[in-house]
């Protein structure tokens, strides 16, 4: 009831949003005036990669992604490793957005093979590189190892096997180049390991902790002429830390 | 078939820094203005939400605010004897993309360039002879001086709200400041910002070899600020999240910041986002813009008339829009005739990496211009006599950013992976950090761009070419440099060393700059520049060419300062001699 | 036939002739009547988004229906062009429409009702000067029984003030001046004035805070805590004319009751507004009892704070001038009612802009990034943090401002 008496235009301010000339359809442009355009509830937040399943591999896909991050970052005396971190579930969702099939990049034809100072220039795209690289990788294992996959190795074996693809001394069948499914599968456990956890890796912020990094903490005012002094607070994600939740 | 819409007095491509500027100044002088932008409107609430702005793997390694390559790349080569291939991926240099433009997700080093960076030519062949400028640089004078340009310096660094310490004011030099800068007409707008460790350990090991730090120049403001316009900035909070990002807090100068809101309230402008033109149009006779033909994302055509455009898009894609336009005679490297593309130049960057034992930088409270810097041996500081180079670089110690998917630094023959590189990474991660030697890039003949013969973007048009790699000059002005700041790094006792000097050729795989310059260069003569002095086409009058693409060849700085200063004075041109009598300011 | 078109010609002349009376009007009496309409703010409600000033149309959402506003160009047909000036005043000041009918007090008449004749006639004067605009509306949409206007003849019984307003010999010619603003033409009371059941002012609680439209308009009343109390004349009138001041930016609607009235009134009419609003008694707080500084929900509330609200507010709430408002001894932040404080967490919000500060500073909206719980948590510490005193919001409070609107929120314990 308290409502009843007068009410205001409350919307966009005096901004001017029109679409070029109505009656022409199809305008897709946007004509901007009057002041920045402002509208509540507007933001372009990340969508957090919750829930088990598996959105790009199958499950034999899925234990030998976890099995090779689990060596290319070990849990140690220092700590969780990238298997804890959960850099294959990252590594997983990464696949299953605009990464997977370099929406961003000009993947227009011809391919032809340049200089190393001219950048990547395969056709490949993420999708082709893991499929057929853990297939290429699987047939390398049992080949070598009597029969044995990649999760069924002893680690010093594994360790050999990454070697020899890091190195290019592996030689894979298909189109996909050990090396190169190497250093993708590098970069991939890496990011996954030290990106927000929201992606699914880097889980409890362990590759943060690892470093000491304070995540998204956006003010270090109070520390900046700490000079040579450790910082003294957890890092935050995202969505937040274990603090934000009531205790009790 | 193009749709034409009603004709306007200004029209403008590209809404960052420069058309930000040039559609404040041409609307108050009265004129109905638009800006036509490829990319999204951006602002700093929606856009750069304190709560996912920090997003490391979004923003610096996905490269969301950035121009995807599927929407538009180059063509990239080193020398005329290879095939360009087109760069699927931006490694060494990011466009930006969207309102703001690159004024979004730069670091905020902002500086004027040197008085003898101007008159180039002349000033070497003052001072050592003709003979000392090696025959393959095509380096020459930008037809404009720096004491035209100051007060417009002033100008930019009061709207930016710059944090530094004069170190020249006019003539006199100031204790704390960089002495051998161009003489200022007023001191910074605000002081320099709070010292992080790294940079003050830089600064007193510098001062100990008899070198000359000062404060960065920072459009990351050191305290809160209200400038000429009315236009309000806070205090930077040192997130260490400004390359590649947005600022979320009002503390980086940007066209968001500093311009926009102001000139957004003028009913004389328009901004229409998601829009890209696809070239300027000409009349018959060729001598002038009628208007621009762009595309929206519905995929219409329309045509905007217009009696002056002002091309504002980033560096590179201004010099495509004149020669997809046919404004200027294209540069042939094989008949060194022709102009449009020609005098491409870049920035030759070189480091040195230091790790320590038992200190603790915290490398992640930074920003993208807090730092010392020295000038001792940048440009013609230092006497090249005997030297066998021409340049300079000045040498900066500041540390960005501690975002651990990039930034994560290990000694040379750290494994790349398992626990031994794991080891490295948590020790090195806050107790390493590096400086760099910016040098100046000087033009050469085969250096340039042009329109690729093979690849196409996504409407059909040709890509464009560049054909690229470092002079011996710049080489060899590299490693002097690289040389110096490795005294500086013994001075400071670290367990360990390693420098990292330029070499040839010159890859567009690592990061190295955004400072991609040149291609539509403003001089004296119409047979060696693109604009006159007041960066107008020679060939097309009523065609106005801002940016980094006028410069004639580059510097050891970051360009922006002087984008800016050169976008006042551009704008003030147009205002007190081309609207009298809109023509050729300066008789070819 | 033919003499039945003359006649409508003859009728439309008829009608369109009071327009023309505007060519008599001095040009003092127009540009007082335009500077009164800007104190009222008229354009705000009598403009559609998207239409011409002035031509109505505008939805306003009442708790018992819609009514759409009216075109009060001099439009002869859908205007008031044929209204004569006593049927102008009486709308005005009566809420008695042209053809006698009760005028819903949306149209807030009974503040109109304080202002003297010769200032609604020179409102009427400026607004004969506008183009007139041809735009037919029909203002009410009421569903029964609201729709029966002769409910208004008992709603203006209980409701309507009748008491003219005359100066007070013992204050100054200021204080009168603010007062005559405040109750008059700027009505300031249609907002921040509590209503009663049945929609009418609680006079009881003049200016004591309200809650309109899922915003709550603040106690501006010199209470020291939850009003004005602290704010100085000189703070008053800077707010008043830019919006943005070191303790306070406007925002959501008072950012347009900045931008296109106070903003363009004159320091001394905005100086008698602070002048009479710091003479106000003072509302009689309601002790609160703050939650202690150890409860579990203010510790989250402080982690929240500090992780998100921090680097913009600063930790100690002080803000920035210009840019981010103050939270320590803000008196909206202590308001009794956290409505606003929910929603700008929620869906953030943008600051006045006007010529003396032009920057519209943005809150981005946090609505994507915390659960209901985890705002009431952060809003109860900023109400009790560096000396605010105020009471805890429960996480069904939030639910209920968030409604259906904006994103889900992450529980942000799901990611780990």
């Amino acid at each position: 009831m308290s409502n009843y008496a007068l009410t205001r235009r409350y919307f966009l301010g005096s901004t001017t949003l029109t679409f070029l000339f109505g009656g022409v359809t199809a305008a897709g442009a946007r004509t901007i005036s009057g002041q920045p355009p402002w509208t509540a509830f507007t933001a372009n937040p990340p969508t957090p990669e919750l829930g088990n399943g598996l959105l790009f591999f199958i499950p034999s896909e899925f234990n030998t992604v976890d099995a090779i991050v689990a060596r290319l970052i070990p849990a140690d005396e220092l700590g969780p490793g990238a298997r804890e971190a959960g850099c294959a579930t990252f590594i997983d969702r990464q696949l299953a957005g605009s990464f997977g099939t370099f929406q961003r990049f000009y993947m227009q034809p011809p391919f032809a093979n340049g200089t190393p100072q001219q950048g990547p220039q395969s056709a490949n795209i993420p999708h082709v590189i893991y499929r057929t690289g853990l297939a290429a990788l699987d047939a390398y294992c049992r080949a070598t190892y009597a029969g044995k996959a990649f999760i069924a190795l002893e680690a010093a074996q594994q360790d050999a096997v990454l070697q020899a693809m890091e190195k290019g001394q592996a030689k894979f069948e298909g189109a996909v180049p050990a090396q190169q499914f190497f250093a993708m599968l590098l970069q991939n456990t890496r990011e996954g390991f030290f990106a927000d956890p929201l992606y699914g890796g880097n889980r409890d912020m362990i590759g943060w902790k690892l470093v000491g990094f304070p995540g998204t903490r956006y003010d270090y005012r109070d520390h900046v002429s700490k000079h040579n002094q450790p910082y003294p607070l957890p890092p935050v994600s995202i969505f937040g830390r274990p603090d934000w939740q009531v205790k009790g | 078939m193009a749709r034409k819409l009603p004709s306007k007095d200004v029209v403008i491509i590209g809404l960052g820094w420069t058309g930000a500027i040039l559609a404040n100044e041409l609307a108050d002088a009265g004129l109905d203005v638009v800006a036509i932008e490829r990319g999204p409107w951006r602002d700093t609430a929606e856009s750069f939400n304190v709560g996912y702005a920090p997003d490391e793997l979004r923003f610096a390694i996905r490269l969301d605010l950035f121009l995807r390559p599927a929407q538009e790349t180059l063509t990239f080569r080193n020398n005329l004897n290879q095939t360009a291939l087109p760069i699927r991926q931006f490694g060494s240099f990011l466009p930006g993309d969207g309102v703001g433009g690159a004024g979004v997700h730069w670091n905020g080093q902002n500086w004027r360039y040197h008085p003898t960076d101007f008159r180039l030519r002349s000033h070497l062949t003052e001072r050592y002879g003709a003979a000392a400028i090696p025959d393959d640089l095509t380096i020459q004078d930008w037809g404009v001086t720096y004491d035209e340009l100051e007060p417009f310096f002033d100008r930019f660094e009061k709207i930016a709200g710059i944090s530094g310490k004069a170190g020249n004011l006019k003539g006199a030099i100031q204790p704390g400041g960089n002495p051998f800068e161009g003489p200022r007409s007023d001191e910074y707008p605000l002081p320099p910002m709070q010292m992080t460790y790294a940079p003050t350990l830089f600064a007193e090991a510098a001062r100990s070899v008899g070198y000359h730090p000062f404060p960065t120049p920072s459009a990351n403001a050191s305290a809160a600020y209200t400038n000429p316009l009315g236009l309000s900035m806070a205090p930077c909070t040192y997130c260490g999240f400004c390359e590649r990002f947005g600022c979320a807090n009002y503390s980086k100068a940007s066209p968001q910041v500093n311009v926009l809101p102001v000139l957004m309230r003028k009913s004389n402008f328009e901004a229409r986002t998601d829009c890209e033109v696809l070239k300027i149009n000409l009349d018959g006779s060729g001598k002038r813009a009628t208007g621009v033909t762009y595309v929206d994302t519905s995929g219409e055509e329309w045509e905007q008339p217009g009696d002056l455009v002002i091309c504002c898009a980033f560096s590179l894609f201004n010099v495509r829009m004149l020669l997809l336009s046919g404004i200027g005679k294209p540069y042939d490297p094989a008949t060194n005739e022709g102009v449009v593309g020609r005098n491409y130049s870049y920035q030759t960057n070189s480091s040195v990496q230091m790790f320590f034992d038992n200190k603790t930088f915290n490398p992640f409270i930074a920003s993208g211009a807090l730092g010392q810097s020295a000038d001792d041996f940048n440009g013609d500081n230092f006497d090249h006599t005997g030297l066998g180079f021409i340049g300079g670089a000045g040498m900066n110690c500041v540390p960005t950013n501690g975002r651990p998917i990039q930034t994560r630094p290990v000694p040379p023959g750290t494994p790349n992976w398992g626990s031994a590189w794991k080891k490295a990474t948590k020790e090195s991660y806050s107790s390493a950090f590096s400086m760099t030697s910016q040098g100046s890039s000087y033009t050469t003949r085969g250096n340039y761009i042009d329109l690729d013969p093979t690849y196409k973007d996504r409407f059909g048009r040709p890509l464009m070419r560049m054909t690229f790699d470092f002079p011996d000059n710049d080489i060899r002005m590299s490693s002097y440099v690289n040389d110096k700041l490795l005294t500086i790094a013994k001075a400071m006792n670290p367990r360990q060393i390693v420098a990292n000097k330029t070499g040839r050729p010159y890859s567009v795989v690592p990061y190295s700059s955004t400072h991609n310059v040149g291609g539509a260069i403003m001089g004296a003569d119409p047979k060696t520049s693109v604009l006159n002095k007041y960066l107008q086409s020679w060939d097309v009058p009523n065609v106005f060419v801002m940016g980094a693409s006028a410069y004639p060849q580059n510097a050891g700085y970051n360009p922006t300062g002087t984008v800016g200063a050169l976008a006042y004075w551009a704008a003030h041109a147009i205002r007190t001699q081309y609207l009298k009598n809109p023509g050729p300011l300066v008789q070819a | 036939m033919m003499r039945a078109v003359a006649t409508a010609a003859l009728a439309a002349l008829s009608l369109a002739a009071p327009a023309k009376a505007t060519d008599q009007q001095s040009f003092e009496q127009v540009q007082r009547g335009r500077y009164l309409t800007t104190m009222g703010d008229c354009v705000a409600c009598h403009t559609a988004p998207g239409g011409k000033p002035f031509a109505g149309g505008l939805t306003i959402a009442t708790p018992f229906g819609n009514l759409l506003s009216p075109n009060i160009t001099p439009d002869a047909a859908t205007g008031i062009g044929a209204f004569s000036d006593d049927q102008f005043v009486n709308a005005v000041q009566n809420g008695i429409g042209s053809r006698g009918q009760r005028l819903y007090p949306a149209l807030p008449y009974p503040y109109y009702h304080k202002m003297n004749r010769t200032d609604v006639l020179a409102i009427r004067a400026y607004l004969n000067t506008l183009d007139p605009v041809s735009n037919a509306v029909e203002p009410n949409q009421l569903p029964f029984p609201f729709n029966i206007r002769m409910s208004l003849l008992f709603w203006n019984l209980i409701n309507f003030d009748r008491t003219p307003l005359t100066d007070d010999p013992d204050q100054s010619p200021q204080w009168n001046r603010g007062r005559y603003i405040v109750e008059g033409p700027a009505h300031c009371g249609a907002c921040h004035t509590p209503k009663t059941w049945l929609g009418g002012d609680d006079n009881s609680q003049a200016l004591k805070g309200a809650v309109l439209q899922g915003w709550f308009a603040p106690d501006i009343t010199p209470d020291a805590r939850k009003g004005i109390g602290g704010w100085s004349e000189d703070e008053l009138v800077a707010y008043l004319k830019t919006g943005v001041i070191a303790r306070s930016s406007a925002s959501g609607p008072m950012a347009e009751v900045v931008v296109n009235s106070t903003s363009k009134l004159a320091d001394a009419d905005l100086r008698a507004v602070a002048i009479y609003l710091k003479g106000l008694k003072p509302g009689t707080s309601q002790s609160s009892r703050p939650p202690s500084a150890d409860d579990p929900h203010m510790l989250a509330g402080k982690a929240i704070y500090k992780d998100s609200c921090a680097a913009c507010h600063r930790e100690e709430g002080d803000g920035i001038a210009n840019l981010f408002p103050r939270l320590k001894g803000s008196s909206l932040v202590q308001s009794d009612d956290p409505t606003t404080l929910i929603r700008m967490v929620l869906e953030g919000s943008r600051a006045a802009a006007t010529d003396a500060r032009p920057t519209g500073a943005a809150m981005p909206s946090f609505a994507w990034r915390f659960s209901d719980g985890q705002v009431a948590d952060l809003v109860t510490y900023i109400r009790n943090g560096w000396g605010n005193s105020a009471s805890s919001v429960s996480a069904s409070a939030v639910k209920d401002v968030r409604g259906g609107n904006g994103p889900d929120p992450v529980k942000a314990g799901q990611v780990r």
